[in-house]
């Protein structure tokens, strides 16, 4: 009895450890996780070993009434509820863990097949569908060198407008150097019309160009307001329209044309802040990270856009 | 023979929402999303699938969104948002909007009922989006609602109907123009204003931060609610179509490819799940920006 509930009490401050470690390893290899859960186990048995005397006072006392116990007994049967609970938590989680990383493995594989040209399916890409291609990356992923592989695939594919997008800036900022190390592109003019250049055009995006160049657009047309002077401000009259807003962003440099298809490189499908105006119809497809880019899964990706059939709404 | 296997039909339905508890129980033990938001896509392609009548699809995609909504509200979620109607869908045929809008005014009764689960979990319905496109019954039933459910505090289900995310952020850029005319007027009025509508007082740099970011999100339609989670949108689909694009740089996208009236636990269950593996990267791009 003794030592159960001395173990129980050294598991319950170890309870708080396991709660926290999911924390220091988000997205790694799920063995890992299982070393450290038995690590902390062991350790925390043979901690416990050590403190003997400690506990049996805590617990030996021949005095205790009727209440007492039974408060104690459900203070412990909550403990190992609360044990079992987060012991079946992590087990689901490393279970989850396993299952994408044999789904990345089948994926893996089937790029493979699709870049060696095995798979018929995907032989011919119907790319004209394919106007504006958007590019999410994760900032802290950004190595110019994948960038450059990515577009030299692209380039190969024969697309013609491609927007990269990374929410920090780092991609802007290294603007010059992947133009100069990449030959093959120019940068994207604002007047520039979707047509059929040799070239490819390049633009660079960050989290600036949302958010803030929209409140940037509305000081805009705040000041057209003010300057055509107007004094009727019924409040129910709809000043200005979505096409004024279209044109606001223009001037203030956050607007390009919309995106067919946005290509998420990071972790999560999440498009981290692409600009709002230009993504309503935009079809989101993530990548994985893109240290581990494939130029099967970028094939399968436009495969997948170029099948695709939009109501728009009706 | 009847009661036999009515008593059985209650007992496995008493046995599959134990469960259920039992798993949100586990699922609690990581992050609790604080909002999920849905769109409800799939409708008229279940009708066709399953040879229904017209109109059909939607009916089952209400109970499907009821039956989401319990499994939202019993986990703790306290936001949920759902994507009823866009302003797009006006450019359908006028019958099925006509129908829509029938189907949307009985259900808006329907959830004032005493026994409905908004009064069951104490929700309070909010109904964003450009109300003045609504016809005039619709409109009304909608204000009614709002108004009667105002003082529940326990969760919040936003309802779009009549929306865009571009109409929304431009109508919040009108409403923020209109604040700071008034302010300018006010000042303009009390003396104070020092001649600012001649736009003479003014440096460049401060006429463009007259507007601030701050002062657009707070006219969101969406304002009331935090920025969501989780969006789940079903038929498989890949893209947002206008929907809550201001507020989803930081949220998981969760595309099952079940229709809309189809969707059950299990895909409640792998969407929460995949929301706690990647908890903790969003959650840092979150309080980076």
């Amino acid at each position: 009895m003794f030592f159960i509930s001395s173990f129980l009490h050294v598991s319950v401050h170890q309870v708080t450890v396991f709660k926290l470690l999911p924390l220091y390893f988000p997205s790694s290899f799920p063995i890992s996780k299982i070393y450290f859960n038995l690590f902390f186990f062991f350790f925390s048995f043979s901690f416990f070993n050590f403190s003997k005397p400690l506990f049996s006072r805590l617990c030996l006392n021949r005095s205790m009434d009727f209440a007492k116990l039974k408060r104690m007994l459900y203070y412990w049967i909550h403990q190992i509820v609360n044990i079992l609970l987060r012991l079946t938590w992590h087990l689901l989680h490393v279970t989850i863990h396993l299952f994408y990383f044999a789904i990345n493995i089948a994926n893996a594989l089937e790029s493979l097949l699709i870049s060696k040209g095995l798979l018929r399916r995907y032989k011919s890409l119907h790319i004209s569908k394919l106007q504006y291609l958007a590019i999410v990356i994760e900032s802290e992923d950004c190595r110019t060198s994948n960038v450059i592989e990515l577009l030299q695939w692209l380039a190969d594919l024969g697309v013609k407008h491609v927007c990269l997008y990374d929410k920090e800036g780092i991609l802007k900022k290294s603007k010059d150097f992947i133009l100069e190390k990449f030959d093959g592109a120019t940068l994207f003019q604002e007047n520039d019309v979707l047509l059929d250049q040799p070239l490819m055009t390049l633009e660079f995006a960050s989290f600036s160009d949302g958010k803030e160049a929209v409140a940037k657009a509305a000081n805009v047309l705040f000041m057209k307001y003010l300057k055509s002077g107007s004094t009727s401000s019924y409040q129910g009259e709809q000043i200005f329209t979505e096409s004024q807003m279209g044109e606001a962003l223009k001037t203030v440099g956050g607007n390009g044309p919309e995106p067919d298809l946005l290509l998420v490189y990071g972790p999560a499908r999440c498009h981290l802040g692409f600009p709002a105006w230009r993504i309503r119809y935009t079809e989101i497809q993530h990548m994985g990270p893109l240290k581990s880019m494939k130029y099967g899964s970028l094939i399968k990706a436009i495969y997948k856009f170029t099948m695709v059939q939009q109501n728009y709404g009706k | 023979m009847e009661r036999i296997r009515e008593r059985v039909i209650q007992i496995y339905g008493n046995l599959v929402s134990l469960l259920q508890k039992c798993i949100f129980c586990i699922l609690s033990v990581g992050p609790i999303p604080n909002h999920i938001a849905f769109i409800m896509d799939g409708n008229r392609r279940f009708t066709k699938k399953c040879k229904l009548m017209e109109g059909a699809g939607h009916k089952i995609g209400f109970s499907a969104l009821m039956s989401m909504l319990k499994y939202c509200y019993e986990f703790g979620v306290r936001y949920v948002t759902v994507y009823a109607f866009s302003i797009e869908n006006f450019k359908r045929s006028p019958e099925e909007v006509q129908s829509l809008m029938d189907l949307m005014l009985e259900k808006i009764e329907e959830i004032l009922k005493e026994q409905s689960i908004v009064n069951r979990y104490g929700v309070r319905v909010i109904f964003s989006g450009n109300l003045k496109l609504l016809s005039e019954p619709v409109r009304l039933a909608a204000e009614r609602a709002m108004l009667a459910t105002a003082k529940n505090s326990k969760a919040v289900l936003s309802i779009c109907v009549a929306y865009t995310s571009t109409n929304e952020i431009m109508h919040a850029v009108q409403e923020s123009c209109e604040e700071k005319w008034d302010e300018i007027t006010l000042l303009n009025s009390s003396g104070a204003g020092y001649g600012l509508i001649s736009l003479g007082g003014y440096e460049q740099d401060e006429m463009d931060h007259l507007i601030k970011l701050t002062d657009i999100e707070k006219h969101m339609y969406m304002a009331a609610a935090p920025d969501p989670d989780i969006i789940i949108r079903t038929s498989g689909e890949t893209r947002l179509s206008n929907f809550l694009l201001w507020q989803s740089a930081n949220c998981y996208l969760y595309l099952p490819s079940v229709l809309w009236p189809e969707i059950g636990f299990r895909q409640f269950l792998w969407a929460i799940l995949n929301f706690q593996q990647i908890h903790f990267y969003l959650d840092k791009q979150r309080k980076q920006s």
